[in-house]
């Protein structure tokens, strides 16, 4: 069959797939959420081919899939950077300037928020809240806070995240 | 199950089967609550929220299309709680709705249309708040514009539920919500079958058939063309339907009219190759089962169900029957045989069918149908087409005097006819092999353990000391439980199957006029069994146009070299996404 994905299928690695497969071969209905999230923890990111192997193995329809993936914010179709980086627009770090921080983030990384550096190394998102107000301006790099945020500080702290 | 239940709307006492819901109940009394997602055809969904109702005690409004009815339940269906919810219901809708009504393929049969109109809606208080889509025009049977959409599921859900293809899906979420394939693809880009119901339980007019009129029409103002028509079984018992006569009536003696009044040079019947059909299929068959090749045989007229073989049973093409549709069949006669005996030139035909059916449009463009030398159907339109284009054409149709086809490949019995519903391919097929096999008259014309409406049926049929076991299925999701079945090792012990991709068979295929009737498919098949007791001939080796061309053309023999030549193709299996 002239299935355009399958040739891209092949080359693909799809071997990180199979533990995932095993973890979850007793749930018989309602796995495919937490397949998909362990697959993206695998790979980063949902690549087609993944989906693909995913429909196969628990016999869901690929529209089914990509219905779900686009609609949970936490799935992604395209690779992500490295590190993601979550800066708040909440109200208090609004009202300390948020816009500015963003706007720094934005030139050094070249990116609009949801994009991600060519060289796969950041990810910006913006959040409405991270709930650590007290430390406005804040943005998030993975698990780390970074508070009391300044425009001119934002280089140098995503210089010390490049690997 | 046959538990019954009492419950009141409206102040009215309603007795009810256990499962029935509120909107069933409701409709049991004359109470029509409106709905926009639910369809007979799929499971209820609750989406739309078009329906919702007061149940008394009950903190939230319910949907009546998905809540059960239970004992001593009050509902009701009109308080000024319910006609506001109802009413913003659809003004949101409206607001992104495309204002374009006069214009729009489906202006006066849009179930949004009705409802805003029944509500009595004059003002929209909202803004529009969606995002522009681009049309998918890239498939040849149908045209997709999701600015129509009103996200009611209805053919995400028909598409999963009855034909297990599931190529719709809902994507994204809030506004940006949308129902399409998957990765946004076009419909051309994914194992689409063609079947196109999803255009026939879409309210509104997001999904339509691609209009091909204007080409023909060009073709029949042209001066050098001659413009050749056929016209499908199942087209006679729907036509009538557009014009408001009772769903099943039969109407072939004024589409006839009709179809000269357009314009149409030679008007044909495709009947005539649905009978040719049988002679070559039977032939096959029996030759097939005598040396035990490739079997169970499957019929190949149902070209949804052709695409739907090649993508996903492709291991499995074999088994298909070597005859081309009838469709095909008349294609590939009429620019050699019938030009021959009219004396045409076949480089000024032009081929053209009338179909209930929507994949035809895509059959026709195969490259192997251009066994003439030509494109042997250059342009297929569907029921829904021609019924629009007699309107535009000022013809009141049900005042039509009815009139016969052309001769030469314009008689067709009673078998041919049949073929437009599920079961009729097999009983004509049975009609003749009995007589083939036996050298006897069938006792009885008509098969019975063949017909209904059971989504995969069996049947035995004795040829006097040959038993073979029939399987009948309609609706691609039954055609998948018949292919799972052969892969199994058939152990059900199949000889021979007919498969039709639509709900009904062809009665009820995609192209054909839009019916709100629950039992319209029941309807237009009691049409079509009508049809064929009216006819003079019922046995396809019983009709004379077809033994002419036999003698006359194919070399005095069904399955010869020349049928061979134009009759057969061999499934490829085709690249398909």
């Amino acid at each position: 069959m002239g299935n355009p994905n399958t040739a891209i299928a092949q080359e693909f690695d799809l071997t990180k797939m199979a533990p995932i497969y095993d973890t979850y071969k007793d749930v018989e209905n309602g796995s495919l959420i937490p397949v998909l999230q362990s697959a993206q923890d695998a790979y980063g990111y949902l690549p087609l081919p993944v989906l693909e192997d995913i429909g196969e193995h628990l016999n869901v329809p690929i529209s089914q899939i990509y219905g779900v993936v686009t609609f949970y914010s936490q799935f992604h179709l395209e690779p992500r950077g490295k590190h993601v980086i979550r800066t708040c627009q909440g109200t208090a770090c609004h009202v300390r300037d948020a816009t500015r921080i963003l706007d720094s983030l934005k030139k050094t990384l070249g990116v609009d928020p949801g994009g991600t550096t060519p060289d796969l190394q950041f990810t910006l998102e913006t959040v409405a809240c991270i709930g650590a107000c007290s430390l406005a301006p804040v943005m998030m790099v993975d698990n780390d806070t970074h508070g009391r945020l300044t425009p001119d500080a934002v280089p140098k702290i995503l210089r010390d995240y490049r690997g | 199950m046959s538990k019954n239940i009492t419950l009141t709307i409206d102040n009215q006492p309603v007795t009810v089967q256990a499962g029935v819901t509120i909107w069933g109940a409701a409709k049991s009394i004359g109470i029509n609550i409106p709905t926009l997602c639910h369809h007979f055809d799929v499971k209820p969904y609750g989406g739309c929220r078009a329906c919702v109702v007061e149940v008394q005690g009950a903190r939230a409004l319910a949907a009546a299309c998905s809540f059960p009815a239970t004992e001593g339940l009050v509902v009701f269906t009109n308080t000024p709680k319910v006609r506001s919810a109802r009413r913003l219901v659809v003004e949101l809708l409206l607001a992104n709705h495309p204002k374009d009504c006069l214009i729009c393929p489906r202006n006066q049969n849009c179930e949004l249309q009705a409802l805003a109109q029944s509500l009595g809606i004059k003002d929209i208080r909202f803004p529009p708040a969606k995002p522009r889509w681009e049309l998918d025009e890239g498939s040849p049977s149908l045209v997709r514009d999701p600015n129509k959409c009103i996200l009611c599921g209805r053919c995400v859900r028909f598409c999963e539920e009855k034909q297990t293809c599931s190529v719709y899906t809902f994507a994204n979420r809030g506004f940006k919500s949308t129902v399409a394939p998957a990765f946004g693809k076009g419909l051309k880009d994914v194992k689409c079958t063609m079947c196109v119901q999803c255009s026939v339980i879409c309210p509104v007019g997001a999904i339509v058939v691609k209009d091909d009129t204007a080409k023909v029409l060009e073709a029949i103002n042209d001066p050098d063309k001659i413009v050749i028509v056929q016209t499908a079984p199942a087209t006679r018992v729907a036509l009538g339907d557009y014009f408001g006569n009772p769903a099943g009536s039969v109407v072939t003696g004024q589409m006839v009219t009709a179809l000269r009044r357009i314009g149409f040079d030679r008007v044909l019947d495709t009947n005539f190759t649905a009978d040719l059909t049988i002679m070559e299929e039977a032939t096959e068959f029996l030759k097939r089962l005598k040396a035990n090749l490739h079997m169970p045989m499957i019929t190949s007229c149902s070209p949804g169900w052709i695409n739907f073989m090649e993508m996903y049973f492709p291991d499995l093409l074999q088994h298909h029957s070597t005859c081309k549709s009838p469709q095909q069949m008349f294609g590939a006669l009429a620019k050699t045989y019938y030009a021959r005996k009219e004396g045409l030139d076949p480089s000024r035909i032009v081929s053209v069918s009338i179909m209930p059916c929507t994949a035809k449009k895509h059959e026709c463009l195969r490259p192997e149908m251009r066994s003439s030398g030509y494109q042997d159907v250059d342009y297929v339109l569907t029921t829904r087409e021609l019924s629009q284009l007699i309107q535009s054409f000022g013809l009141s149709f049900n005042d039509l005097p009815p009139s016969d086809y052309d001769p030469v490949m314009g008689v067709g019995s009673g078998a041919g006819t049949i073929f437009g519903v599920t079961g009729g391919v097999m009983e004509a097929a049975m009609r003749t092999a009995y007589e083939v096999v036996t050298g006897e008259t069938l006792p009885a014309v008509e098969f019975n353990s063949i017909r209904g409406m059971g989504g995969l049926r069996e049947a035995e049929v004795d040829l006097k000391g040959t038993k073979i076991k029939l399987a009948i299925a309609h609706g691609l999701g039954n055609a998948r439980k018949v292919m799972e079945g052969i892969k199994a090792g058939n152990p059900r012990g199949w000889t021979f199957i007919e498969v039709m991709a639509c709900p009904g068979g062809c009665v009820s295929g995609g192209g054909q006029p839009i019916n709100h009737d629950m039992n319209f498919r029941h309807k237009r098949t009691k049409g079509l069994y009508a049809d064929d007791r009216n006819l003079p001939l019922r046995k396809s080796h019983d009709n004379p146009e077809v033994q002419a061309l036999r003698d006359d053309f194919l070399g005095g023999e069904y399955g010869g070299h020349k049928s061979h030549e134009l009759l057969h193709t061999p499934l490829k299996g085709h690249d398909h996404p």
